[in-house]
Formats: structure tokens, C-alpha cells, sequence
């Protein structure tokens, strides 16, 4: 096949060229082996070209591409099982198991170094009792097929971290099209428009396409990975570390992951957080010490603790305008809040 | 005993790595060693030692120090053998970005890191492409979508490789590197006759040879000249 009919058949081949340095504009016409065949021994030890490694390479890389973007509803992810293993100290775990469906946010609670990591490192590496923990994870009932655990594109959990600098020096349509791109997605626009629309929805303080990453302010950056995940990764579960101190509406992002119909996991000690969840996971020493559902009792104290939370936000936004804030009456406010 | 060669960027953590995975290859019950290849100076022998690892250091000075590498490696071997480990991991600085200090049938690991620069695995040449496995750090420094480019960017230039995220500082994802290190099959007497995975950047021009003084004159042996006029364009 010549090199333009590869092109053509399989659009993605230009990025495996491109990082390879590959330059192969004028080689349209010939196949992939003569291409490779043009070089001088020269160029082959100048530019470290390893021609049996590209052939073998190019190969694997179009099938696990064709793969990825054959996934079909068949390997979606309804639910994931969590089945108890043992504590740092060798008991077992204080549950039998704990299943998880699509659009059900689950809380994790412990204190640092209690093993929380570890859960999600579990959960990511689908353990099946090969890990310290001797957990086992199963997906829709059954043992996943072991691809969750290696392919780069087709990965199971999406992780979204306390840190969320960003370091590369692009506008937002330049990084989202540059993520759009790996994802291989066909309505690139679309995509870009539907994720900036709902980044600043979460986001208090509104930006545009053409404002560069690096000078997004933290909520803003934290709203627009949210946005980003929910829409376009194509990971089913996503790990949530603190998502607190955010400057974001952490409820209506909480909503968008479960909207995208994705397992949200959160580790947080935020009691507003922790009991928006239908569950809690109580980690201590290393194990699951307790699962816990939220009760009718902890609901209703929601409601209260979101009014607290609206009258810091209040505060927030004063002092943010430059306001003086006010000696308030504190029994008459929760009452009226 | 087990060999396996980590090298990758300076700073992208091969150290933190290998001393969390080398943690969990300890609750194994394995004896694990390491030989530290450096170019100038490396504390990170103390570190080890810390982590009561057997470890021996090598500095190349003024030599290339993957030629240094590849002159030793025997000599590390029969050392490892002599301290009757397990797995023998050396890990050495890829200083120019073009080496590969990857033997074949030894299994080759390559770790950089997601602050890197979304360009840089196209930057690296054989010690990121002939890796059997790339571990990619700092991640949790980094946004969900940075990881997922920088890891597809990987995956294009080297896609055989298993693709593996690890946080060096709480060893998330160490444990499950050190699964795929050890096989109880797998014994390594002697790397006398192995072939390197792909060869070293030529050398031998004056400056090899201690030539400090600038210009033609004294230019010798294996020079090339960079393309300067605009017909070159």
C-alpha cells in the first residue's frame, strides 16, 4: 500500500510519522517499506532509525488504534465490585463487597497514609488479590480482561488530582484539541465548544477559547479538567482527590461526572462532600474499616451545611469585590440562609 | 538473578522509582541490588544504603557515559552474582537523549516524567523507542488530559511498550511495575556476548581527545558542520 493510501484508510497514521519524526511529504507515492528503504546509512545512525522496529511498531500501532476506536457498548462499564481483601495487619477487611454503579459517586474517608492510595491503586491496576491488599475488583460481575491494566488509550480510571497546574503553554481550544486529538474523536469542534461551555458553568469567573492554560486561575483550570474528563476521556471511573479548596460549584461538577454516566470515586474530608455520596468507604490501617450509607438523618444535615457553605461563598464574593463584611447577627443569618 | 536496566532523563525520578518498587519486591522476599551509573556526582547511593539495598556506584567523568556503561556491565554482573541477589537493576543517567544502554533479552525500562514537555517523547530516540516498558512520573503534578497526551505521544513512538503511571512520592502504581520485573525462570550468569539494542553516537573527533582550542585547525577526525547559508533553507 502506498503511503497516501495509508493516509487515506487510516487518518491516524500521520501522528505515528509525526512523533517519529517521519517526515514523509514528497513519499506519498511510495509504500511504506520503500520510504523506509530511501534512507542512506547515514541518516540511519545520525537520526537513530531502527527500520525492523518502525515496521513492527508502525503494525502494532495501527491495530491497537483500529481497537480503541472499535470499542463497542458491549465493554462499556455498567458497575464495578470492590471484594474485601486484608488490612497492613493481615485481617480481613470489614465487608464482603461493595458495588459501585455508573452515575453513583462514592466517598472515600481516612487519614493521611490510612491507604486510600492504595484503594485507588487497586482500582486502577483492576487487582484480582495480586496486589498487598489481596483486594479483587471486578467490572460488570466478571474478572475484566486484563487491557484495563496496560493500553494507554483504553484506560480504566481517570484520576483527577489535588495539583491541576498546567505546563504546557497553549490556549484552551489548542489543549483541548491537542487532548481531542490523542482521543481521536471525528467532531473535534463540537467537543471543544461543549467542553468550554460547561468548564464555565462550574467556574465562577468566565474564559474564553483563545486564554492561554498556564493563566487560568485554579478554579478555573480545576473546572475546565472537570468539563474535560467528564466529556471526553473515555475512562468509566474517575478518582477524585480533594476536591475542596476548588473556587468551583463542586455540586454541579459532582453532577456533570454522573451526568456523563462515569463511576465517580472522591477522597475528601469535606462534610458537604463526603455526604452528597450515596456511600462512604471508612479506610483505616491499610483496609475498608467500614462501609457506610448515608442515612435520611446525614441528608438532612446536607441541606444545613450547604446554606453554611452558601454564606462563606457569600463572604467570598464581597471580599473578592472589595467589600467590608459586615459583624452579622450568626442565629438570624441561619435562620434566613 | 534478574537484570533489568532503567535509564531515562535526569531528574524524571528513576531513583524514587526504584526505591518504591524495590520496596515491594522486598515484601516478596527477593534480594534485590543496584548499580548506580553517573556522570559526575550521585549521592543516591546513600539512599539506597538507607534502604538497606547492597549498591554500588559508577562514575564515567569524562567519559560517554553509556560507553562506560556498556565497558562495565559485565564486571556489575558478576558482582551482583557474587552478592547472591535476586534482581541486579542498574540505572543509569541517559544524559544525551540518544543512547540506550538496553541490552537485548534484558529487560529495559525508561522513566520520564509528564513535566518534560509534551514535544519530548519525540525528543528521545532509542532509550525511549526500544524501552519494554515506560514508566511516566510526576503525573499527580499535572491535569488528567496533560497525562492522557503526554501518554498517547508515548505510546506513538514506542508502542509495544507497557505504558505504566507511577507516583514516585507515595509509590502509587510501584507495586504493579515490580510484578512485571521479576520472573523466577529468568537467570542471568553472564551478559559477555549480548548485543546492545542499538549502537552508541559515534565519537573520536580532537575534542574526544582533550582538544580544547577553537576553529578549523584543530578541528580532526569525525566532524560535521551545521547548515548555515540560506540555500540550505
Amino acid at each position: 500500500m502506498k503511503i497516501s493510501e495509508i493516509e487515506n484508510k487510516y487518518p491516524f497514521s500521520v501522528s505515528f510519522f509525526e512523533n517519529n519524526n517521519l517526515d514523509i511529504e514528497g513519499h506519498e507515492d511510495s509504500t511504506l517499506e520503500q520510504y523506509l528503504g530511501h534512507f542512506s546509512e547515514e541518516e540511519i545512525e545520525d537520526w537513530a532509525i531502527d527500520i525492523e522496529k518502525i515496521k513492527t511498531d508502525f503494525t502494532v500501532y495501527i491495530e491497537e488504534t483500529l481497537e480503541f476506536l472499535g470499542i463497542t457498548d458491549e465493554e462499556k462499564v455498567d458497575s464495578l465490585t470492590i471484594a474485601a481483601g486484608r488490612d497492613k495487619d493481615g485481617n480481613k477487611e470489614n465487608f464482603e463487597t461493595i458495588t459501585i454503579n455508573k452515575s453513583e459517586i462514592v466517598s472515600i474517608v481516612g487519614a493521611t497514609g490510612s491507604g486510600k492510595s492504595r484503594l485507588l491503586a487497586d482500582i486502577e491496576w483492576v487487582a484480582n488479590k495480586d496486589t498487598p491488599t489481596e483486594r479483587k475488583i471486578t467490572i460488570n460481575g466478571k474478572i475484566p480482561d486484563s487491557k484495563w491494566r496496560f493500553s494507554s488509550s483504553n484506560k480504566l480510571v481517570a484520576q483527577l488530582s489535588q495539583n491541576m497546574n498546567f505546563v504546557m503553554d497553549l490556549s484552551v481550544r489548542e489543549f483541548i484539541g491537542l487532548h481531542a486529538q490523542s482521543r481521536m474523536v471525528k467532531n473535534e469542534e463540537e467537543i471543544i465548544v461543549r467542553i468550554i461551555d460547561a468548564a464555565n458553568y462550574l467556574a465562577g469567573e468566565h474564559f474564553n477559547l483563545d486564554t492561554p492554560i498556564t493563566s487560568l486561575s485554579g478554579g478555573q483550570s480545576r473546572a475546565l479538567m472537570i468539563a474535560d474528563t467528564a466529556i471526553l476521556s473515555t475512562s468509566p471511573i474517575v478518582l477524585i482527590d480533594e476536591i475542596e479548596n476548588a473556587g468551583i460549584d463542586r455540586k454541579k461538577a459532582l453532577n456533570l461526572l454522573v451526568s456523563e454516566e462515569k463511576i465517580v470515586l472522591m477522597a475528601t474530608h469535606d462534610p458537604s462532600l463526603a455526604l452528597m455520596a450515596g456511600k462512604r468507604i471508612v479506610i483505616k490501617n491499610g483496609g475498608i474499616s467500614n462501609v457506610i450509607e448515608t442515612s435520611k438523618e446525614e441528608r438532612g444535615m446536607l441541606v444545613e451545611l450547604e446554606k453554611m457553605d452558601k454564606i462563606v461563598n457569600d463572604l467570598r464574593t464581597s471580599l473578592r469585590k472589595g467589600e467590608i463584611l459586615e459583624n452579622m447577627e450568626w442565629e438570624e443569618v441561619m435562620q434566613n440562609a | 538473578m534478574n537484570l533489568i536496566t532503567v535509564s531515562g532523563p535526569p531528574s524524571s525520578g528513576k531513583t524514587s522509582i526504584v526505591l518504591k518498587t524495590i520496596r515491594a519486591l522486598h515484601q516478596r522476599s527477593l534480594k534485590v541490588g543496584v548499580v548506580k551509573f553517573d556522570c559526575l556526582y550521585t549521592d543516591d547511593d546513600i539512599l539506597y544504603k538507607n534502604a538497606g539495598v547492597p549498591v554500588k556506584k559508577g562514575l564515567s567523568g569524562s567519559l560517554c557515559p553509556d560507553h562506560y556503561f556498556v565497558s562495565n556491565i559485565e564486571e556489575v554482573v558478576q558482582w551482583g552474582r557474587k552478592e547472591e541477589l535476586d534482581v541486579l537493576i542498574t540505572e543509569s543517567a541517559g544524559l544525551c537523549n540518544r543512547c540506550s544502554p538496553y541490552i537485548k533479552d534484558i529487560k529495559a525500562v525508561c522513566v520520564i516524567d509528564n513535566l518534560s514537555g509534551i514535544n519530548t517523547p519525540k525528543k528521545i530516540g532509542p532509550m525511549l523507542k526500544t524501552a519494554d516498558i515506560v514508566v511516566i512520573t510526576k503525573g499527580d503534578i499535572v491535569s488528567q488530559a496533560e497525562r492522557e497526551v503526554f501518554a498517547s505521544k508515548v505510546h506513538s513512538v514506542n508502542p509495544k511498550a507497557i505504558t505504566m503511571h507511577i507516583n514516585g512520592l507515595t509509590g502509587q502504581g510501584a507495586f504493579e511495575l515490580s510484578t512485571l520485573l521479576y520472573d523466577e525462570k529468568e537467570d542471568i550468569e553472564t551478559v559477555k556476548g549480548k548485543e546492545l539494542r542499538f549502537s552508541m553516537p559515534s565519537a573520536l573527533c580532537s575534542y574526544c581527545l582533550g582538544e580544547k582550542r577553537i576553529g578549523d585547525d584543530y578541528q580532526m577526525g569525525n566532524i560535521r558542520k551545521i547548515k548555515l547559508s540560506d540555500s540550505d533553507d
